[in-house]
């Protein structure tokens, strides 16, 4: 057992990278600005369609992953209109985003699932001048090439005057209004952001999976989630914007090594995983509060 | 003319069990520099009255000008170019989750446009340093400190200052000592007469103390049941007197008496 856990963490590690960038996207709208945004898991998918489609006609690899990233852009700007234009609450804003994608996914690839086949992806080039590197090694290196780029570009981005505004705004609207931030504005602009790199996410995991299927965000919000409380656990100590980006990281690929731990034990099966990922953050979010609850708890005189 | 109200009119829930009539037609007039305290009961509609100035909410009826432009139809965000704003709650002025600088950068960005410069100049910090020494609560020291870190006090002493960092054609202070203990809401009502006669502000604060009401500003006036019903300023306001007020508030509540939270003081 021990030697397929050894064997199962690469993968594992690589998949925690790569889905790590869509738990960037939800720190955005859960942590940043407080949303709880479920277009994810439509443009999670919808990254991976765009992607595989661009790719399949003949478009550069690496262009078709910033077209998927503009298509989620636009898919959590229609969460934001949605929310801010016409005062839906976000979270039903998110489903209807969410459920108009499952169509709109489908219909841009023209069926539920598009293998990647005859064709060159980001992958592949890498792994044509690195011979010799196992596949989850050259996900493992794209995924950290990535991560750095979109830490750095997030890092930068909230911390211009635009950035501040949108991190005011999940903290103290009212605050915004009256130092004349629009934020309304600000919450569309952080919601397509999020699912810009939901949907970059959702690329890079169709191409290092070779192929793109619309049901592959499933529960996307729950990992992410996942991410970030586990994140927050581990790296809780970590007050600083850079340090809160990196533990989602690190929590996203704790995550995909407790998943491929736990399926080498063989208690849980293919099919249980969306459970037990659902009780992991269940558990996680409710320990904190419970461990709360417990310290103000009025002591009895023994 | 500073601010200009013209029979602004204003009615929650209109045509609900619930419908409150705040404002029955409100007319005001400020000169550049009048200070003027406002009082009157719970519910007098003196939060509204501030509330429409900002544009919190549209006006039902009449007209907002402030400083020769007409803003009665723009969104609150647009006419905070104008408009420095202290609330009652601490909470509500700062973003708690951010540095004190950060805080004060927004501050002083209100009603620019935002773009995509990043950071705080070094000029700008030491603006921020040499304002917030004004305070002497060792804040300069501080600036990289999460405002969620700040006392009460604190908050509301440097909501104050975000508030005139950018000189605003109007203040609007809004029981903003009220909910701080009597020390520190003394030292914040210093802060307030002190920025707003630095910068000759023009100014509109609400409070419930009658004796603040008569000691600072130029002008006084009383709000009853949405209307303006008592307006007095000059050597005629200086020499008013705790009871004078009560006995107009009695004399509009039909004999009623004043609640105890308007004479505490
Ligand atoms: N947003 C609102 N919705 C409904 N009623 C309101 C609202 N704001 C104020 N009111 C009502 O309008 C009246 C005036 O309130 P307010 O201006 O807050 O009074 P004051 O600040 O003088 O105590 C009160 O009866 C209050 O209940
Ligand atoms: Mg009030």
């Amino acid at each position: 057992m021990l030697a397929g856990i050894l064997s199962s963490l690469p993968g594992a590690v690589s998949q925690g990278i790569l889905w790590g960038i869509m738990a960037l996207g939800v720190y955005i709208t859960y942590k940043i600005l407080d949303i709880a945004d479920l277009t994810v898991d439509g443009s999670f998918a919808t990254g991976g369609a765009v992607c595989a489609v661009c790719v399949l006609s003949g478009m550069n690899p690496l262009l078709s992953v910033l077209l998927a990233m503009l298509a989620g852009c636009v898919a959590g700007a229609v969460t934001g209109i949605l929310h801010t234009v016409f005062d839906i609450p976000a979270i039903l804003a998110g489903i209807l985003t969410q459920l108009g994608l499952y169509s709109i996914n489908l219909r841009i690839m023209g069926r539920s699932n598009t293998p990647l086949l005859k064709v060159e992806t980001l992958f592949d080039k890498l792994s044509n001048l690195l011979p010799g590197l196992g596949s989850s090694y050259i996900a493992i290196c794209i995924g950290v090439i990535a991560v750095v780029l979109v830490v750095v570009a997030l890092y930068w981005f909230f911390g211009t005057e635009v950035g501040s505004e949108i991190r005011a705004t999940g903290n103290n609207e009212a605050m915004v209004k009256a130092l004349g931030g629009n934020t309304r504005l600000m919450k569309a602009f952080g919601l397509a952001i999020s699912n810009g790199l939901v949907a970059l996410s959702g690329a890079l995991v169709c191409q290092s999976q070779g192929y793109a299927d619309v049901t592959s965000g499933q529960g996307a919000i729950v990992m992410g989630l996942a991410a970030i409380v586990i994140g927050n656990v581990l790296m809780g100590w970590g007050k600083a914007f850079g340090t809160k980006m990196v533990s989602a990281i690190v929590g996203s690929i704790i995550y995909r090594i407790i998943i491929a731990v736990v399926m080498q034990t063989g208690f849980v099966d293919t099919q249980d995983t969306k459970l037990f990922s659902a009780l992991l953050v269940a558990v996680a979010l409710a320990v904190p509060v419970m461990v709360e609850r417990h310290r103000n708890k009025p002591k009895r005189e023994e | 003319m500073m601010l200009e109200l013209k029979n602004v009119k204003k009615t929650f829930n209109r045509g609900t069990i619930n419908e409150k009539k705040a404002l029955e037609g409100i007319d005001l007039q400020m000169n550049p520099g009048d200070f003027i305290t406002v009082i009157g009961g719970n519910g007098a509609g003196k939060s509204t009255m501030l509330n429409m100035i900002a544009g919190v909410y549209p006006v039902d009826s009449g007209a907002i000008v402030i400083d020769g432009k007409n803003v009665t139809r723009q969104p609150d965000y647009k006419r905070a170019a104008y408009l420095g704003r202290v609330f009652q709650d601490p909470m509500m002025g700062t973003a708690a989750d951010m540095e004190i600088q950060e805080n004060l950068a927004m501050a002083y960005r209100r009603g620019k446009r935002r773009g995509l410069k990043w950071g705080i100049s070094k000029k700008e910090k030491e603006i921020y340093h040499e304002t917030l020494k004004m305070l002497d609560l060792g804040l300069e020291e501080r600036m990289t400190s999460k405002v969620g870190l700040l006392s009460g006090g604190q908050r509301q002493a440097l909501t104050l200052l975000m508030a005139t960092l950018q000189q605003p054609r109007v203040l609007l202070l809004d029981e903003h000592t009220a909910a701080l203990d009597p020390k520190t809401g003394a030292k914040v009502l210093d802060l307030t007469r002190e920025l707003v006669e630095k910068n000759q502000l023009t100014t509109l604060m609400i409070t419930h103390n009658m004796k603040d009401a008569i000691r600072l500003g130029n002008r006084l006036i009383m709000m009853h049941e949405g209307r303006i019903i008592y307006d007095v300023a000059g050597q005629e306001k200086q020499k008013l007197k705790v009871a004078d007020l009560l006995g107009k508030f009695e004399e509009a509540s039909g004999g009623e008496f004043a609640n105890d939270r308007m004479i505490l003081s």
